[in-house]
C-alpha cells in the first residue's frame, strides 16, 4: 500500500508544478546572462542588486564559457552575453562589447619555491620543456611540475599571445579548467608553476594557501598595477549585446558599469574600472 | 501473450491492461532514449561525414586548433583507468558484499550498507575535491605531479566500490536459502559455502554489477577531471598524468564550436559504443547479459 | 587445513571491508572537519551571499528537491513499466535491441545529455534552464541505470514462483504485485538509491539544464541550481569558497542518508506487507 500512496504524492506534486508552470510562463521582465564561468559569480551577485533596486525585475544567471556567451548573445538566446576577453574581430561587427571589469593573470610558484624572479624568456622555455628543473633558474633541485589551462580558455589564449606561444609546443604536466583547481595543484605540489587570475591568488595567499605570485617583466602582479593599467598581462572582463542594447538590458549595463557596483566587482576579486 | 517469456498464458483482463499499459511506455523509454541517440549522432555528423574518421586514429595528437583530434591517447587513458579501478574496486567490494552476507555480526549489516548506499550517493565533485586536496599532493611528495593515472585510478576505484558492493549483495542475497541451508547441511565450512555455493550461484548478478561499475568507471567525468592531471598523452607509467575521453569533452565542450564541437560529441559517441561492445561481449560470455 | 583456509578468507574478508571502511571514514572525516564549521541553522535556512562564500544554501536545498522530485516522479513509473515489460512480456526480438539500447546509453557521459537536455528541454520545448529541464534530463540519465538494475532484480526470481502463481490461477498482473515486485524489491531499492545518488551528485548535465540561477524557485519553471553545482562551483570557481562547499557537501551528506533511510524503511514496510498478507 506504501507505494500507492508515494505514487499519489508524486502526482500531485506533478500537477501543482503543472499548474505553477502556467502562471509563470507568462512573466516578462526578465533578463538572461550567459558565458564565462569567471564573470558568472559577479554577474549574479550584480544582478541581485540590480533585482533589488527594480522591484519586478528578474536577471537569470547561467554559466557555461565565453564561447557560450559569444554564441548565445548573437543567436539571441541570452540577453547579454560574458565573455573573459576582448572580442575578435569578426565577433565586433555583430556584438558590441560593455567592459565591467578588469582581471590580471599572474604566474604562480608554491611559496617554498626559493625563486622569486622569472624572466619572460625563462617562462617560456619552461612551458615549452626546455627548462625542466627548478636548479636551471636559480631554484632547488626539483622537478618542475607545469599546469596549463585547457583549450578554449580564454585565460590560456591571453597567455600564450603574450608568450608568442603555440599549445602544442607546451609541454605541461596537469592541464586545469577554472581556476581553483590551478591554485589548489599549486598549493599541493612544491615544484609546480600556473598562470591564474590575479584577485583570486591575492586573495588565496592572504588566507594561508602556500602559493606566491611572480612580478612580470619587472612590474608586480597585484591588482592595483592591474587597474592603473602597468601590469601587461590583463583582460577586460565584458558584457555582450547584439547591436546597442535598448530597454532593460541597456539598464542593467549602465548599472554594472557604474561606481555603485565597485564594491561587488572588489568583492569577487576582480579590479574595478578606472573611471 | 503466447510468446510472452515465461509462457504463461492468462485470460484476465488486468494482464492484458498491464501488458498494454508497460509496453508502452516501454516504447516511450525507447523512443526518448533513441533522441539521445539521434541526436549524438546528429551532432558529430560534420565530422562523420567528411570522413573524418580516420582522423580520430591518426595524426599527432588532440590538436583542436589545428584540425587534430587523434583519439588514442585518451582512449588508452581510458581503458586503463577503468581497468585499474575495477581491479582494485573488484574484490573490495565483493569481499566487502560477503562480509555483509555471511561473516558480519548481525549488528553491523545494516550500518554497513547504510555506508554504502552513502558512498554511492557523494557526489564525485566531493571525491574530486577530495582527491585534489589530499590525494594528488600525496602522490606528489612522492612523484611530481601527483595528478596522474594513479590519482585517477584511485579515485575510481573508490566511486565504483559501493556499486559493486551492492548489487554484489543484492545477487548474494538472492541465492535460495534452500542451497545455503543444504551445504551447510552437508558440513560445508564457511568457506566452502560462500566459495561453492554462494558466490557461483550469484555469479551472474555480480557479473552485471562490475558491468554497472566499469559503464560508471568509463563515464565518471568531474572526478577525473579533477585529479587526473588531463595531459593528452598515452599512459608510460602510473604517475603519468593523462586525459580521459569524459574529462576532455567536459573541459572543451563549452568552449568548442564547429567541427571541434562535432569531434567531442563523436567522442561521446565512442564511449557509448565501448559501452555497447562491453555488453555485447559480456552477453556472449554469459549467456544472458543481466540475469 | 580446511579450518586454515577458513580462517584466511575471514581474515581477507574483514581486512577488505575494514579497507572500504576506513578509506570511506578518511573522505566523511575531512568532508565533516572542513564543513561542519560552516552548518547551523542560518545556514540552512538564508540565501547564498557574495558568490555562495556567506549566507546560506536554502534556495539550492529547494532547488535539488524539487528536481529531484520532478527526476524521480517521471523516472520511477516509467522506469518499473519498462523493467516489467522487459522480464514479462516483451519477445525476444523486441527485448534484445531494447536491452542493447540501454546498455549503450549507460554508457553516455551525463554531460552529453546535459547537451542533450539542453537541446531538448531548454530549447526546443521552449522550457529553458528551469527545474523542469533539469528534473527531465536527470530521469533521462537515470532510466538505463533504474531499468537494468530492476530488471535484472525481476529476471533473478525463479521462473518456479511464476509458475506457482499461475498454478494457484493467480493473474500475471496479481503474481507480479504479490509475488514478483516484493522479491525483486532488494534489487530495486538498490537500483534506486543508485539512481538517486547519482541525480543528486549530478554536476555536468543540470550547469546546462536548471542552470546556475540561485535564488529561490517561485515555480518548477524557474532555473535553479543544484547542491553539486553549487558544490562545483564554490570549489572550482569561487576563490575562498571551500568552507562554504565543505558545508555544501555534508549537507547533500545527510540528505542521502535521510533519503536513503526512508526508501528503506518504504521497501521493508512493503515487503512486510507482502508477506504477512
Amino acid at each position: 500500500m506504501q507505494m500507492i500512496s508515494m505514487e499519489k504524492k508524486w502526482c500531485a506534486a506533478v500537477c501543482v508544478g503543472l499548474s505553477l508552470c502556467a502562471s509563470a510562463w507568462a512573466g516578462g521582465n526578465k533578463l538572461v546572462l550567459t558565458g564565462s564561468s569567471t564573470i558568472a559569480p559577479l554577474a549574479l551577485e550584480i544582478g541581485k542588486r540590480f533585482e533589488q533596486q527594480n522591484p519586478g525585475v528578474r536577471v537569470d544567471v547561467q554559466t557555461g564559457g565565453s564561447t557560450r556567451g559569444v554564441n548565445d548573445a548573437r543567436t539571441g538566446l541570452a540577453d547579454i552575453g560574458m565573455a573573459s576577453r576582448a572580442m575578435k574581430s569578426d565577433e565586433a561587427q555583430v556584438l558590441v562589447a560593455h567592459r565591467i571589469a578588469m582581471d590580471g593573470i599572474g604566474i604562480i610558484l608554491h611559496q617554498k619555491n626559493p625563486v622569486k624572479n622569472l624572466s619572460d624568456e625563462q617562462i617560456k622555455q619552461i612551458y615549452t620543456g626546455q627548462i625542466g628543473n627548478w636548479r636551471e633558474v636559480g631554484g632547488e633541485d626539483r622537478k618542475i611540475t607545469v599546469v596549463n589551462k585547457a583549450e578554449g580558455r580564454s585565460t590560456l589564449e591571453l597567455f600564450l599571445h603574450h608568450f608568442q606561444l603555440n599549445n602544442p609546443d607546451i609541454r605541461a604536466h596537469v592541464v586545469i579548467g577554472d581556476n581553483q583547481q590551478g591554485i589548489k595543484t599549486v598549493a599541493g605540489n612544491v615544484g609546480a608553476i600556473g598562470y591564474v587570475s590575479i584577485g583570486t591568488a591575492e586573495y588565496e595567499q592572504t588566507h594561508g594557501t602556500p602559493i606566491q605570485l611572480l612580478p612580470m617583466a619587472g612590474v608586480g602582479a597585484s591588482v592595483a598595477n592591474v587597474r592603473e593599467g602597468k601590469f601587461p598581462l590583463s583582460r577586460p572582463l565584458n558584457l555582450l549585446t547584439k547591436g546597442t542594447p535598448t530597454g532593460l538590458a541597456k539598464r542593467f549595463i549602465e548599472f554594472a558599469q557604474s561606481a555603485a557596483v565597485d564594491d561587488l566587482v572588489t568583492a569577487q576579486y576582480f579590479v574595478p574600472l578606472a573611471r | 501473450m503466447i510468446w510472452s517469456r515465461h509462457n504463461i498464458s492468462s485470460p484476465s483482463r488486468a494482464d492484458v491492461l498491464l501488458a498494454r499499459l508497460s509496453g508502452s511506455l516501454a516504447f516511450a523509454v525507447a523512443v526518448l532514449l533513441a533522441l539521445v541517440l539521434l541526436m549524438l549522432f546528429k551532432e558529430s555528423w560534420a565530422v562523420l561525414a567528411s570522413g573524418g574518421w580516420a582522423r580520430f586514429f591518426a595524426g599527432e595528437g588532440w590538436f583542436p586548433s589545428s584540425g587534430q583530434y587523434n583519439l588514442w591517447p585518451m582512449l588508452w587513458a581510458t581503458l586503463v583507468a577503468t581497468l585499474g579501478a575495477l581491479l582494485l574496486a573488484l574484490p573490495l567490494g565483493l569481499a566487502s558484499a560477503l562480509f555483509g552476507r555471511f561473516y558480519a555480526p548481525r549488528w553491523l549489516v545494516l550500518p554497513l550498507r547504510r555506508v554504502m548506499m552513502l558512498l554511492a550517493g557523494i557526489p564525485s565533485v566531493v571525491y574530486g575535491l577530495w582527491g585534489l586536496t589530499v590525494l594528488v599532493p600525496l602522490i606528489a611528495q612522492w612523484e611530481p605531479p601527483g595528478a596522474s593515472l594513479l590519482a585517477a585510478i584511485l579515485i575510481l576505484a573508490l566511486m565504483v566500490l559501493p556499486t559493486v558492493a551492492l548489487t554484489s549483495e543484492a545477487a548474494l542475497a538472492a541465492v535460495s536459502s534452500a542451497s545455503l541451508q543444504g551445504a551447510a547441511a552437508l558440513g560445508l565450512s564457511r568457506k566452502g559455502i560462500v566459495l561453492g555455493v554462494a558466490l557461483p550461484e550469484a555469479r551472474a548478478g555480480i557479473f552485471s554489477g562490475a558491468l554497472l561499475a566499469a559503464m560508471r568507471a568509463l563515464g565518471e567525468t568531474m572526478a577525473v577531471l579533477m585529479v587526473a592531471g588531463n595531459v593528452v598523452q598515452t599512459p608510460g607509467s602510473l604517475f603519468d598524468p593523462v586525459r580521459v575521453l569524459t574529462a576532455n569533452i567536459a573541459l572543451e565542450m563549452s568552449y568548442a564550436a564547429g567541427e571541434h564541437r562535432a569531434a567531442l560529441f563523436a567522442s561521446g559517441l565512442l564511449l557509448m559504443l565501448m559501452v555497447a561492445a562491453l555488453a555485447w561481449l559480456a552477453g556472449k560470455r554469459g549467456g544472458r547479459l543481466y540475469a | 587445513m580446511r579450518k586454515h583456509g577458513d580462517a584466511l578468507l575471514t581474515a581477507a574478508v574483514w581486512l577488505a571491508t575494514a579497507l572500504v571502511v576506513g578509506a570511506f571514514l578518511w573522505l566523511l572525516g575531512d568532508v565533516v572537519i572542513h564543513g561542519i564549521g560552516k552548518l547551523d541553522a542560518a545556514f540552512l535556512l538564508d540565501a547564498p551571499q557574495n558568490a555562495g562564500r556567506d549566507g546560506g544554501i536554502a534556495p539550492i536545498l529547494v532547488s535539488t528537491l524539487l528536481i529531484l522530485v520532478v527526476a524521480l516522479a517521471v523516472a520511477v513509473p516509467l522506469g518499473l513499466a519498462t523493467a516489467v515489460y522487459l522480464s514479462e512480456y516483451a519477445a525476444a526480438q523486441l527485448a534484445k535491441p531494447l536491452r542493447v539500447c540501454l546498455n549503450m546509453l549507460a554508457g553516455v557521459p551525463s554531460i552529453v545529455f546535459g547537451l542533450f537536455g539542453n537541446a531538448l528541454f531548454c530549447v526546443a520545448l521552449g522550457m529553458g534552464f528551469s527545474i523542469w529541464s533539469g528534473g527531465l534530463t536527470l530521469a533521462c540519465m537515470m532510466l538505463p541505470l533504474f531499468i537494468v538494475t530492476t530488471e535484472s532484480g525481476l529476471s533473478a526470481v525463479s521462473s518456479e514462483w511464476r509458475r506457482g502463481a499461475a498454478a494457484l490461477g493467480l493473474s500475471r498482473a496479481a503474481a507480479l504485485w504479490h509475488i514478483l515486485l516484493p522479491a525483486a524489491a532488494p534489487a530495486i531499492t538498490a537500483g534506486l538509491m543508485l539512481s538517486i545518488g547519482r541525480a543528486l551528485a549530478e554536476t555536468a548535465a543540470l550547469i546546462f539544464t536548471s542552470g546556475y540561477v540561485d535564488r529561490m524557485p517561485e515555480s518548477l519553471s524557474d532555473s535553479g541550481r543544484a547542491l553539486s553545482v553549487h558544490i562545483y562551483d564554490l570549489s572550482m570557481n569561487v576563490s575562498g569558497g571551500d568552507a562554504a562547499a565543505y558545508g555544501s557537501a555534508l549537507v547533500l551528506i545527510v540528505l542521502i542518508l535521510a533519503i536513503n533511510s526512508v526508501a528503506v524503511n518504504l521497501t521493508e514496510r512493503f515487503l512486510q506487507a507482502r508477506t504477512t498478507a
